[in-house]
């Protein structure tokens, strides 16, 4: 079950950059109406900057002229929404059924030691998300790693290191 | 009735009934005098609220020659249509889907804060619900007490988004919406940040609506035994207009019966030291704001002035219009103003060290529980409101302490902040304070002394409300609206620079304090709050004196303390000021 405090959106102290705001005021204002786009604007949104921050959730509030409440409302609603960065490279793990009966979950905890993070959470260098997914339908090379759009089969504890130092260079 | 041409006929329970083409079974069976239970449906009629979500199902009924059961409170009535209420099938249903509310809904009405008010409560009691049928995974959110005034408990949340038609429709507050989905959805505000952090405003309505204990307010009755059990403190109590109206409700008493005398004994008997009446500060407040009024006509300040008495509304304009904030009176609220007289004035006079005092308000008002903690009104420990207690409160500990309040005597107020005027009880009410305003404007710009003090023009139910009244050679023109998505429209005129008003008054809830969101809950009867009001204005014709600038008392406060009205001891003493909030 999540709990509130996992789908709480930070407040961020850095700035994002102004060019991605005139990109994103450019696409509302392309739009012929903004009424029952919120999900498309999101989507262009999260595009735009990689995820859905505090400041950007607001700025299409106040542009769209709803409550915040009622943006986030949305954001929290469907998955495919993030309001926390992405690293540059995502590593998703398969936990499905037949990768789990593989030991997956040592592959999972010993990524979590080596970068130093949770499950769907983003080092602090910005390169590296790790995310807990469901089957990727790759059963036969259980347990699986993806590196963005590569696969790893049959990966074993000893190679976690070899895997991320090739995205590290 | 409308004409026969828009007139259906339907049966409902083989009850025959001519009823117009556009309304829902609901509405139907409600003039056949079948009920229909309802649990998220809430039509508020005069105070302009409709919440038809269709999402707690308790409302189904059959409908012969549909497959399936229908929600009541949103399906039309057509031509021919036969309705069963009763079949097995749909009391079945009905029972159920309260069964399935409960089976998340943790079991401690004991200890409830809204036991014996609960909605989902007495339906499981009037649908014959006796078992915990399906002990499922209960939700664990963590209690939000963040806020000085509303607790949310989001494990209570049946989801019915009353609250969130409230916030956002009438209010246009837009605090809270439905966050997450499925199992774990609750609501809450932006990003689940605390409500403290939020733009609330704590007007309190969300509770009002609230059928459960998922809004409440903050609790403050403890701290109230414990002062008046303190044998070291001097305890004043308070008590707004609004609540002499309301209280007799919690008590089996008819709604509008006045209550003003039990009250004064009710409180003695309680034990505080001295009982007062917030009427007084209301009197206080008219003169210092009825002269910032002419003070700002005459010397062409910033019209129109907007009266700030509510601080919800108060906190409104901060997050809403920061721009705005020169408009409104930068007069303390009544309540806050007799904390300070009681601890500057009154302590003087019966030889008292102000810290020892303590102030109790009971209001009808969950946001002056916040506003009583506001930085600048407490900066001065040594005038300002220590403790609020709700009617509900209030009612809770007079309980508690075994008082039967309908046969208590009568008696009055104690003096000198206990003597009041029939302006300063309107204050319970739209429409009152910019009235009471007037009455004294109106004699000090004319010198004359108005003898029909009764601006009927000025009252009554509307949203939004105009009058001009002539004063001297000029037209005084006056808005009054209740209802914060109201005063967000006289606001976006204004800072449009669109506004023709001299002076406004603003009232966060629906018919003003009578309203509040600490008033006995009305339970969807909207009816109570204009028998309140009604009430309000029978007090007021009956008072001797009706201006506030002939209280005896409040004379000899300005001659023995205060100086002149809108003097400098004035306003050191009795204004404020505003800060502008982020909004969120």
């Amino acid at each position: 079950m999540t709990t509130p405090a996992e789908i709480s959106v930070p407040k961020e102290a850095k700035n994002l950059p102004k060019e991605k705001f005139d990109e994103l005021e450019n696409f509302i204002s392309s739009l012929e109406t903004t009424k029952g786009a919120l999900v498309q604007i999101l989507h262009k949104a999260q595009h735009i900057f990689g995820y859905l921050p505090r400041e950007v959730q607001l700025f299409i509030a106040r542009r769209l002229g709803i409550p915040g409440a009622e943006v986030f409302g949305v954001v929290s609603f469907y998955s495919y929404f993030t309001t926390k960065p992405v690293g540059k490279h995502t590593i998703s793990v398969c936990m499905g059924t037949a990768c789990f009966v593989r030991k997956a979950d040592n592959i999972i905890e010993g990524l979590k030691e080596k970068l130093g993070i949770e499950a769907n959470e983003t080092t602090k260098d910005g390169m590296f998300t790790l995310k807990d997914v469901r089957c990727i339908g790759a059963c036969g090379l259980a347990p699986v790693v993806l590196v963005d759009e590569k696969v790893y089969g049959r990966v074993k504890e000893e190679e976690i290191d070899e895997i991320i130092n090739e995205y590290r260079k | 009735m409308a004409e026969n041409k828009d007139m259906i006929s339907i049966r409902i329970n083989d009850q025959k009934l001519e009823v117009p083409n556009d309304i829902t079974i609901l509405e139907a069976s409600n003039r056949a005098g079948i009920r229909i239970p309802t649990l998220c449906h809430l039509d508020l009629h005069d105070l302009k609220m409709v919440n038809q979500t269709a999402s707690c199902r308790v409302c189904m009924v059959e409908a012969p020659g549909r497959d399936m059961l229908v929600p009541a409170c949103v399906t039309k009535v057509h031509d021919g249509m036969e309705i069963r209420t009763d079949s097995l099938r749909a009391i079945r249903a009905r029972r159920m889907s309260v069964e399935l509310l409960l089976s998340n809904h943790p079991n401690e009405c004991f200890t409830c804060a809204k036991n014996l008010e609960c909605e989902l409560q007495s339906l499981a009691h009037e649908l014959g619900v006796r078992e915990i049928k399906w002990a499922g995974e209960k939700m664990q959110f963590p209690k939000d007490m963040s806020s000085d005034a509303i607790v949310k408990d989001a494990n209570k949340c049946i989801m019915c988004r009353r609250c969130e038609t409230m916030c956002n429709e009438v209010q246009t507050c837009g605090i809270l919406s439905a966050i997450s989905r499925g199992f774990d959805a609750f609501v809450g505000p932006a990003f689940n940040i605390p409500m403290v952090e939020s733009s609330c405003t704590y007007c309190g309505q969300c509770v009002a609506v609230c059928p459960t204990a998922a809004l409440t307010e903050v609790n403050h009755t403890d701290k109230v035994w414990e002062a008046l059990n303190d044998p070291d403190k001097y305890v004043v109590v308070q008590t707004a207009p609004a609540i002499r109206v309301a209280l007799g409700e919690l008590f089996g008493m008819e709604e509008g019966t006045i209550v003003t005398g039990k009250l004064a004994t009710a409180l003695r008997r309680m034990g505080f030291d001295a009982v007062f009446d917030t009427d007084f500060a209301a009197d206080l407040t008219i003169m210092e704001e009825a002269s910032e009024l002419i003070h700002r006509i005459e010397n062409n300040g910033t019209l129109p002035m907007l009266t700030s008495c509510c601080p919800a509304w108060v906190k409104f304009i901060e997050h809403q219009f920061p721009e705005l904030l020169d408009i409104p009176s930068s007069c303390k609220s009544p309540h806050i103003m007799l904390g300070t007289v009681a601890k500057t004035y009154y302590a003087e006079k019966i030889g008292i060290d102000p810290q020892k005092m303590v102030v109790v308000s009971i209001m009808p008002c969950i946001a002056k529980k916040a506003e009583a903690k506001r930085p600048e009104l407490t900066k001065d420990e040594e005038s300002n409101v220590d403790i609020v207690v709700t009617t509900r409160e209030l009612a809770a500990m007079l309980k508690e302490a075994g008082m039967d309040f309908p046969n208590l005597p009568d008696s009055d107020f104690d003096r000198p902040l206990g003597e009041t005027t029939g302006a300063s009880v309107i204050f319970g009410t739209t429409g009152g304070v910019i009235e009471a305003a007037i009455r004294t404007a109106y004699d000090w710009m004319t010198g004359d002394d108005l003898e029909k003090v009764d601006f009927k023009q000025l009252r009554g139910m509307e949203g939004i409300r105009e009058a001009t009244v002539k004063i001297n050679d000029m037209d005084l023109n006056i808005g009054i609206a209740h209802g914060l998505g109201n005063a967000r429209k006289l606001l976006e005129d204004i800072r449009d620079g669109k506004s023709q008003y001299h002076a406004i008054e603003i009232m966060a809830c629906p018919g003003g304090c009578i309203g509040g969101g600490g008033q006995p809950y009305h339970h969807g009867n909207a009816k109570v709050v204009k028998k309140r009001q009604e009430a309000i204005y029978r007090e007021d014709k009956n008072k001797k004196l009706r201006k506030s600038h002939e209280n005896p008392e409040i004379i000899k406060l300005y001659k023995e303390y205060l100086g002149k009205p809108y003097s400098h001891k004035a306003h050191e003493l009795l204004h404020t000021h505003y800060e502008a909030r982020e909004r969120i």
